[in-house]
């Protein structure tokens, strides 16, 4: 957080937008002490570092390892790698604790052993990519677990590759295993052995080995960069000499009255911490004096957080189609989910409004069908009843026709029957008339 | 941050071998330092406290710089809180200090909600961290953090204790965020008050369980002084950004007709012990609690309500990934059993619209059954009422012959008779 740029652009601040302002301070207020603070801190809590040595049997690992800390890591007792011969490659760790000025470091070597050994190397990678993914692995779990509590760090912080003094280039497993690993672990390659070559042959090997390693893109550690000048001096100068040529040495040869690590041949003294003889202070110096806090800073922030993307983006959308766009990455899993969520909540309501929709249409149908047969039924109740009105209509008629005929020929009838009685007592009377 | 420590050690077989020189690798400390002091650092404050009790003229002083701020009216409607970030320096350290202002707090006559604003605004700022310690693609190391490292509770100088809704506002901060309550405006206190007050302040807060910030005392270098400044809280402190000229020397200090209370002057108030603590010794102290401590406790708890488990009910430890995608399932299984439910109330909605219709249907299909039955009863009453008139009209034609066929007969009988 760098905070004097923010300052001369006046960036806004997250902060509810309040500027951040640079401030001149009269007088002494004391937060100047605050690196103190943390220099004590650290110290109370002590260092953790992981180291990871690959390369052929026989290169000089376990040796180097005991110049660069000055210990008999590997001893007799605790024999390298090479001393532990393996049918099929190996990743076995040792811990140490070691202690100077108050320092402690709690120092972890992982070796391979029977790595390239086989005379079929193929996937000799396999064992050491998953040990450091499995380590990745621990990590992320601590992490995320709800109870966290104090987390190792085991994670693998370096990985110092062995290249053999062949003197032309590098070999294909060479390169085959850091374009493995170069997006795992900061990888040093260096060149082991050095004192079996001349200097011009070294040159040219290191020249041969760093033009194949850009052609292959391979991503070896990087210096990071100051503002120092002295310091970029002396990086500059460092990342001339890439890749390191060592030499170690167990033993402690007097030379000119002192008394120096170094392999005595007859034809004199290859000495170990001579910068004309070979690069390893340069090595150590890098390693351990000036960029270990480096090395785990570049393990936690880049190689992990590829990791832990990779690991969550994957548990995000398994199954699901993985090309994502760039913005899924910036949420967490359980804001994808919260996302997720919210999208099908408005399906779900999208499906019942079309549902209801459907419902009421087809409600309305059959509503409509029974209104429909309803009236229908009505209007023939109607007819019906008028037919059978009609009908009586009829009858009446026909009846009152009826009655008329009848009540007409009674009625005539009886004109008759009165005519007849009328006539018969007109000829009764005749009759009687007659007789007279 | 991963918290490394040494203490905490796996089963593995770890051998403490001794070195044959110097490797060098004591300077580890000043790498992790001199890292962290190119990142710059990051301090916020909270102040909590009453409207006028000089919250911003102690920051001013504390931090010998005026910060802008204006005076607040005595008239918010609530309480809310305003934060300002500045840059300072000094030699080659950068600080980016944010200091967090409570406006309005102790003003309204209700005061029951007033620690809302202020746990809410700490809430929020855990909430953005943990929003982007949880994303898939983040940068922490870039992360400007807003947690608030420390709260300073202003007391007011009352002499005889705390205000209900200082032991209310603290109870609901202490376990939210390092709490250190001062006594503002201490030059109004005489000693002996002070010292009763101060009794009685931390007797009360002791009485009502609220956790105030203890300096640190597990780290010998610095545990001598904190565990003396342990017995001073809370500080008495005065503060002032204007100088005055004492003997030959030009202090800042407030000048009363009766004298000059001399800011820095450890026998006037406590201000000088309030600095040392605050920044001078334990400032590291306090981010980390926040981060190790009160922050862990939030995320912990906002995990669990997620439904987050450590173990399975089998007590096996959960991996990342099978937490996730436990919790995927459930939230998936979730949605469909959600989509299912719809599904079946509208599929029983159907039914039973589809039986109220039914049931209509039958009743007009029984109407028109009925209605069917009336008019053939009808038809055949008719029928029976044209049978019937046939009937009679057939008797009656019968009769009406039967009668002309006689009368036909008659006549000639009366011929007959007329002939004789």
């Amino acid at each position: 957080m760098s905070a004097s740029s923010d300052v001369l652009t006046g960036a806004a601040e997250a902060n509810g937008g309040a500027m951040g302002l640079q401030k001149n301070l009269e007088g002494y207020v004391g937060f100047a002490n605050l690196p103190n603070q943390v220099y004590r801190k650290s110290v109370k809590r002590g260092f953790e570092f992981t180291l990871m040595v690959v390369g052929e049997s026989g290169l000089g690992k376990s040796t180097l390892i005991n110049s660069l800390f000055l210990t008999d890591l590997y001893s007799p007792e605790y024999p390298g790698p090479s001393q532990r011969i393996k049918k099929t490659v190996q990743v076995e760790q040792s811990k140490v604790l070691i202690k100077e000025g108050g320092v402690h470091l709690l120092l972890t070597i992982v070796d391979t052993p029977g790595f390239g050994d086989a005379v079929d190397n193929s996937n000799c990678w396999q064992p050491v990519t998953d040990h450091i993914d499995s380590k990745f692995e621990d990590f992320l779990n601590a992490e995320s677990r709800v109870n966290r509590r104090l987390m190792p760090d085991s994670r693998v912080h370096c990985c110092l590759y062995f290249i053999a003094p062949s003197g032309h280039g590098l070999k294909p497993l060479d390169i085959e295993f850091m374009k493995r690993l170069h997006e795992k672990v900061n990888i040093i390659p260096l060149i082991a052995k050095a004192d079996t070559m001349t200097p011009e042959e070294c040159q040219q090997f290191k020249k041969q080995i760093m033009k194949e390693i850009h052609e292959h893109k391979i991503k070896i550690y990087d210096f990071p960069e100051t503002d120092d000048e002295e310091e970029m001096k002396m990086i500059r100068r460092i990342k001339d000499r890439l890749p390191l040529a060592v030499v170690g040495s167990n033993t402690i040869i007097e030379v000119n009255g002192k008394r120096v690590r170094g392999r005595q041949y007859p034809w004199g003294v290859a000495e170990v911490e001579n910068g004309d003889h070979c690069d390893f202070t340069i090595l150590r110096n890098m390693l351990i004096r000036t960029h270990m806090q480096d090395l785990k800073d570049v393990t936690n922030n880049v190689h992990y957080e590829n990791y832990r993307s990779r690991k969550l983006a994957a548990v995000t959308y398994n199954g699901v189609d993985n090309n994502n766009s760039k913005n899924q990455l910036t949420k967490s899993p359980l804001a994808q989910m919260e996302e997720e969520r919210r999208e099908h909540v408005a399906k779900m309501k999208k499906m019942e409004q079309e549902m209801e929709q459907v419902f009421e249409m087809k409600v309305k149908e059959k509503l409509q069908k029974l209104k429909d047969s309803e009236v229908e039924l009505q209007k023939r109740h109607e007819q019906m009843k008028k037919n059978l009105e009609a009908q009586y209509k009829e009858l009446e008629e026909k009846r009152r026709q009826y009655e008329e005929e009848k009540s007409t020929w009674e009625l005539q009838q009886r004109i008759l029957e009165q005519q007849k009685l009328e006539l018969s007592r007109t000829m009764e009377k005749g009759k009687k008339k007659k007789i007279f | 941050m991963a918290a490394t420590d040494v203490d905490v050690f796996s089963n593995e077989e770890k051998r403490n071998l001794s070195l044959g020189g110097h490797v060098g690798f004591d300077s580890l400390p000043d790498q992790l330092v001199s890292k962290s002091v190119t990142q710059g650092f990051c301090f916020n404050i909270l102040c909590v406290g009453e409207t006028g009790i000089g919250k911003s003229t102690l920051m001013n002083t504390l931090f010998n710089t005026m910060f802008e701020n204006e005076e607040a009216s005595h008239y918010q409607n609530g309480v809310y809180l305003r934060p300002r970030t500045y840059d300072l320096q000094e030699s080659n350290v950068h600080l980016k200090l944010t200091i967090v202002d409570t406006v309005g707090f102790g003003d309204q006559i209700n005061k029951e909600d007033s620690y809302k604003p202020i746990v809410d605004y700490i809430d929020t700022q855990f909430e953005n961290y943990l929003q982007e310690e949880l994303k898939i693609k983040r940068s922490l190391f870039n992360y400007h953090d807003t947690r608030i490292h420390i709260c300073l509770y202003f007391i007011a100088p009352t002499g005889h204790s705390l205000k209900s809704l200082d032991l209310v506002t603290m109870k609901k901060l202490d376990s939210k965020v390092n709490i250190i309550p001062i006594i503002a405006k201490a030059d109004t206190i005489s000693k002996s008050e002070l010292h009763k007050f101060k009794i009685k302040i931390m007797s009360e807060l002791v009485s009502n369980g609220v956790q105030i910030y203890q300096f640190p005392t597990d780290d010998e270098a610095v545990s001598e002084i904190n565990s003396s400044m342990n017995a001073h809280l809370p500080f008495a402190v005065v503060g002032s950004v204007e100088e005055v000229k004492v003997g030959n020397k030009t202090v800042r200090a407030r000048q009363y007709p009766w004298g000059v209370v001399q800011v820095e002057n450890e026998s006037h108030c406590d201000f000088v012990k309030l600095r040392e603590m605050l920044i001078r010794v334990n400032m590291e102290d306090l981010r980390e609690q926040t981060h190790a401590r009160h922050y862990e406790l939030y995320r912990r708890c906002k995990l669990e309500e997620m439904g987050f488990k450590d173990t399975d009910p089998d007590s096996q430890p959960f991996s990342l990934q099978e937490t996730y995608e436990a919790k995927r399932k459930e939230f998936l299984g979730d949605l469909q059993r959600k989509e299912e439910e719809m599904r079946q109330m509208f599929v029983n909605k159907v039914k039973e619209t589809e039986a109220e219709l039914k049931e209509r249907e039958r009743e007009l299909h029984e109407k028109f059954e009925q209605l069917k039955r009336m008019h053939q009863d009808e038809k055949r009453k008719v029928e029976e009422k044209r049978k019937e008139l046939e009937d009679e009209m057939n008797a009656f034609n019968r009769k009406k012959l039967a009668v002309e066929t006689l009368s036909l007969n008659q006549p000639l009988k009366k011929d007959k008779d007329k002939k004789n």
